[in-house]
């Protein structure tokens, strides 16, 4: 059964259509792993097994007819942000407890259209607020990455923890994930697999609960850049109930891995080179930009002069559009309700006890920065800075530049309930450092595994791409994936 | 904003307190539904009535992840009523999210547009009056803007003992905020306006102005200030559902400030409700107490933007308003500014006039639909929608005179038979013998006998030939009224010898 988890989407399709093995040998693969591994690594908050099965059972009929869409029988793990008709929708909160939508996002809609198999529903950050999935209602997922010779607990990252664990330790052929400033590159970065937060409005936001609605945008976490290509191809669309999604073709992203990248003009941000980066990181980079160039790219020295300023402003803004986003939540029509003696208390008490710490800091922080009389001097000033950020990429853009090459993470994963971190919020929040920019200036982003540490843990490096050019950060990532190689954690559980 | 005063102090307005005399200045933000479908960022149902939470989509109950999407037919409406209050059509507008919780607010935000609305300034002429002389007098408000917003949902207290209850169906349907300038000076100037107003919108058909459906309501801001002083402090009266209570919210409000104000005290800017019961205006919220909004762009929703052909597509299509069309009537058919006035003063009236009017002579129509039937109608305590005789029926009066088939008096005669019992007014006639006598020979006969009895009386016409009128009268009775009075005035004179 253990080969069967092994295989990348392109194979899994491959034999399926070979009529190699089915859908539901396949799923049920997956779900015996899920039950061995989950309750160790905590990737899943709701297996689906019955619905899976009878997806996957569809998906062979379909398949027998040669009825088979694009994702046929393949496997996935849906993050619990996305609505999931009749399926535990919480945003891994406590808030929204018993909560099952009548309704499914168009992301996931689009992909089950096409045939996907769903497992069951991702842990993650609590409304995907936090970098290391610690923040979430249902316990901290642990990454299935361990360094050599230890055997402490690690964060996968986040808010995508579940999503990235859970396609590194095999417990899905690939899963929805999304990002906000990071969730998806960096969990990424740090279980060794492949995450692409597309351009802005590509993929409908409809039936995903919202955390920053300006920023938010899913993409898929893989095995390997082909896999996340496939998956992209099927989630996104331009969505009539999603008016900030945009009316744009679906290139056939599949085709554009493995495509030439010679003579591209590959930027290198100095910005982006920052104090106290650990020498592994930098060494990381330059390998990056050596086979990229021996690919046949140009690499070209860039600024982005504003990207000191990216992390603060984003801390402006996405908690800002998180307080008001999160205000329906009070305990009125659905989730948890804490009754109280009257409505205000009832607001109180059911918000006190429903949401978490990191929640409810950001939730203050944004409530802060709209206030009347502080309104200029942060939100309004953090949006002028997120024009400045915008116009620093359109600028190296306009130089001829086709895609930026960055670390992913200023760091392999740590450990979980790190000190420092849980001491100092901030120093969470700088784990988004290399990322938040691509969200502020709404662009695609991919995250790619390039080597390990000498702990022996993953690393990942960042390709920044042009507005809805997507197919460029395939084809450069699937160079770095053919010289770094694939990373596959050592199954300890 | 800063406050222009566009008008001069006016006796007539002015409100004697023990002090002296007061100016009362008054500015209007009306919430007037859009007249559509479909709610404004959902495709809800927008009907009247209906059953609690059966008009209430995922969206309009803010499901975790449901994002609106803007209803075109909302901005159409607006655009148009902007169009309709002579305003600046902003070409881009923005929508902003106004944070604060309650329960009947299901997203903990109203989304609404604070910094860019779609509209802007404009005026509308608002005509006051009649007064005792039966005169009117134009004023002049100016409109600071016109906004697109959401509607909250209803709270009702009083179904459960411990519990209240939400019925959303009116969450998220589109409502217009048009906020006038401080340009009223008298509760009867602001009843004036929000009829205006609410005429101009049915005129467009962008607003049903069905106050008691709540499809309109006004916040009064009202202040006190010495005539033509600086402005006073202002409070502003939430949520008024008629133009009667509108009227009787700002005289209560104006003379409990005045009070305030010359016992030495200080008006307290503050938000009051009024209660139609006890006729006066309450506290509800102080100034310290206001809500901090939060007001930021809704990242959910694009920039609100069209071109200029699509204002000038609205442009054409747009119907008469009331402001043209009495220009129409005075210039084209001949009436008078009062006639006029009172013709164009609601839709509904001028729609019957001018059904009433085509193809006859405008002003016999104007006089029967403002003496005869508004009257009437008045009498009756009813609305013009109430009508029991059809602009149709009317017409055929009208017509049954002009063919000489029926005489005037016989004509109100009818008109009270078609109010009370309905009918075609031709066969009226004809059934009970109400036909004018043209017959030259019967009526002949009938001034024969008049003259005949009363010598006297011939004698007396003979050195006065006004005393005609009395042979015509006798004539006319003796008639039934049936008699074309042209016909026997001709032969009355004839036979006495008169001119």
């Amino acid at each position: 059964m253990s080969d069967l988890t092994a295989l990348t989407i392109a194979e899994a399709r491959d034999k399926l259509s070979k009529k190699e093995t089915s859908a539901t040998e396949l799923t049920n693969a997956y779900l015996a792993a899920i039950e061995t591994a989950n309750p160790v690594i905590n990737a899943y908050v709701k297996v689906t097994a019955d619905k899976a099965r009878s997806m996957a059972k569809l998906s062979d009929e379909k398949i027998a007819k040669g009825e088979a869409g694009p994702l046929e029988g393949i496997p996935l793990g849906i993050k619990d942000l996305f609505a999931t008709e009749g399926v535990h929708t919480q945003a891994a909160s406590h808030i929204l407890d018993g909560f099952e939508p009548r309704y499914e996002s168009t992301v996931t809609a689009n992909l089950f259209a096409d045939g996907a198999v769903m497992l069951g529903k991702l842990n993650m950050d609590e409304f995907a607020m936090g970098s290391s999935n610690e923040t979430s209602y249902y316990g901290p997922v642990k990454n299935p990455w361990r360094k050599k010779g230890s055997n402490m607990d690690l964060v996968p990252g986040g808010s995508s923890g579940g999503s990235a664990a859970s396609v590194a330790a095999q417990l899905c052929a690939g899963a929805t994930a999304t990002d906000t400033g990071g969730s998806i590159r960096q969990p990424a970065a740090l279980t060794g697999t492949v995450g692409i937060k597309p351009t802005y409005g590509r993929c409908s936001r409809w039936g995903i609960v919202a955390f920053a609605s300006s920023l938010d945008q899913a993409g898929p976490i893989a095995r390997d850049v082909r896999d996340a290509a496939i998956l992209l191809k099927s989630m996104a669309s331009v969505d009539p109930k999603d008016t900030t999604s945009v009316d744009r073709e679906v290139p056939d992203y599949e085709a554009a891995v493995g495509r030439s990248v010679k003579g591209l003009k590959i930027g290198i941000p100095k910005e982006y080179r920052m104090d106290g980066m650990p020498a592994e990181i930098e060494t990381l980079w330059q390998k990056g930009i050596a086979w990229l160039k021996d690919a046949g790219a140009e690499i070209v020295d860039v600024s982005l002069p504003h990207t000191k300023y990216a992390l603060p402003a984003y801390y402006i803004v996405a908690p800002a559009e998180a307080s008001s986003n999160l205000a329906r939540y009070d305990g009125v029509r659905y989730g948890l309700r804490v009754s109280g003696k009257d409505i205000a208390e009832m607001y109180e008490k059911t918000r006190a006890e429903g949401f978490g710490r990191e929640v409810k800091r950001r939730i203050m922080i944004g409530t802060y920065v709209l206030s009347a009389g502080y309104y200029d001097a942060y939100y309004l000033q953090a949006q002028k800075v997120r024009t400045l950020i915008k116009r620093d990429f359109e600028t190296v853009y306009a130089d001829g530049i086709d895609a930026l090459l960055t670390p992913a993470t200023p760091s392999a994963a740590f450990g979980i309930g790190d000190q420092d971190m849980a001491a100092d919020p901030v120093k969470m929040y700088l784990n988004d450092v290399f990322t938040v920019t691509v969200n502020m200036a709404g662009l695609p982003g991919i995250a790619v595994p390039a080597g390990l540490d000498d702990g022996g843990l993953p690393l990942g490096l960042q390709l920044i791409g042009r507005p809805f050019d997507e197919e460029t950060l395939f084809s450069l990532g699937s160079v770095i994936e053919k010289a770094a190689g694939r990373f596959t954690p050592a199954k300890w559980w | 904003m800063t406050i222009v005063d566009t008008r001069t102090p006016d006796p007539k307005t002015f409100i004697s307190g023990a002090t002296g005399d007061w100016e009362v200045i008054i500015g209007l933000e009306v919430h007037a539904q859009v007249t559509s479908e479909a709610k404004l960022f959902s495709g809800a149902s927008t009907g009247f009535g209906a059953e609690p939470n059966s008009h209430v989509s995922l969206v309009d109950a803010a499901m975790p992840g449901m994002l609106p999407v803007i209803n075109e037919e909302c901005v159409k409406q607006a655009v148009r009523t902007g169009l309709g209050l002579k305003a600046e059509i902003h070409k881009r507008s923005v929508f902003d999210r106004k944070n604060y919780f309650y329960p009947d607010l299901p997203q903990g935000y109203q989304i609404s547009q604070f910094k860019d609305p779609i509209v802007g300034e404009g005026t509308v002429i608002v005509s006051v009056g009649p007064d005792s002389k039966g005169e009117f007098q134009d004023i002049e408000v100016g409109i600071e803007r016109l906004h697109l917003e959401q509607d909250a949902g209803k709270s009702m207290h009083d179904q459960h003992p411990t519990m209240s209850f939400v019925d959303l169906n009116r969450s998220g349907v589109a409502l217009m905020e048009i906020v006038s300038k401080p340009d009223m000076r008298s509760a009867d100037e602001a009843k004036a306006y929000v009829t205006k107003l609410r005429t101009i919108l049915r005129y467009l058909g962008t607003c049903d102005g069905n106050m008691d459906e709540g499809s309109m309501r006004a916040d009064v801001n009202v202040s006190v200030r010495r005539p033509g002083g600086a402005f006073g402090t202002r409070c502003e009266i939430k949520n008024v559902n008629s133009i009667r209570f509108v009227g009787q919210a700002i005289d209560s409000e104006a003379r409990r400030q005045i009070a305030i104000i010359e016992d030495g005290g200080v008006i307290d800017q503050e938000t009051r409700l009024f209660d139609p019961v006890k006729g006066e205006t309450r506290a509800m919220r102080s100034k310290e107490d206001a809500h901090d909004y939060r007001y930021f762009p809704d990242p959910d929703l694009l920039p609100l933007e069209f071109d200029q052909a699509y204002i000038d597509a609205l442009i054409k299509e747009l119907p008469e308003l009331p402001d043209d069309k009495k220009a129409r009537l005075i210039k084209d058919a001949g009436l008078s500014a009062y006639d006029a006035s009172i013709l164009v003063s609601e839709k509904a009236i001028a729609d019957y006039f001018e059904k009433v009017a085509a193809g006859r002579d405008a002003k016999q129509a104007a006089n029967w639909v403002i003496n005869d039937l508004l009257g009437a109608l008045n009498k009756a305590g009813r609305d013009i929608s109430e009508t029991p005789i059809s602009a149709e029926q009317l017409g055929a009066i009208l017509d049954l005179i002009r063919e000489g088939t029926i005489s005037g008096k016989i004509a109100k005669d009818l008109f009270e038979i078609v109010w009370t019992e309905g009918g075609d007014p031709k066969a009226i006639v004809e059934d009970r013998g109400m036909k004018q006598v043209t017959d030259t020979g019967a009526i002949e006969k009938a001034v024969d006998e008049v003259i005949a009895a009363n010598p006297d009386k011939v004698e007396q016409a003979k050195a006065k030939p006004s005393m005609a009128g009395w042979f015509v009268g006798q004539v006319m009775k003796a008639t039934g009224g049936k008699a074309n009075p042209q016909a026997v005035n001709a032969l009355v004179k004839e036979k006495l010898g008169v001119e």
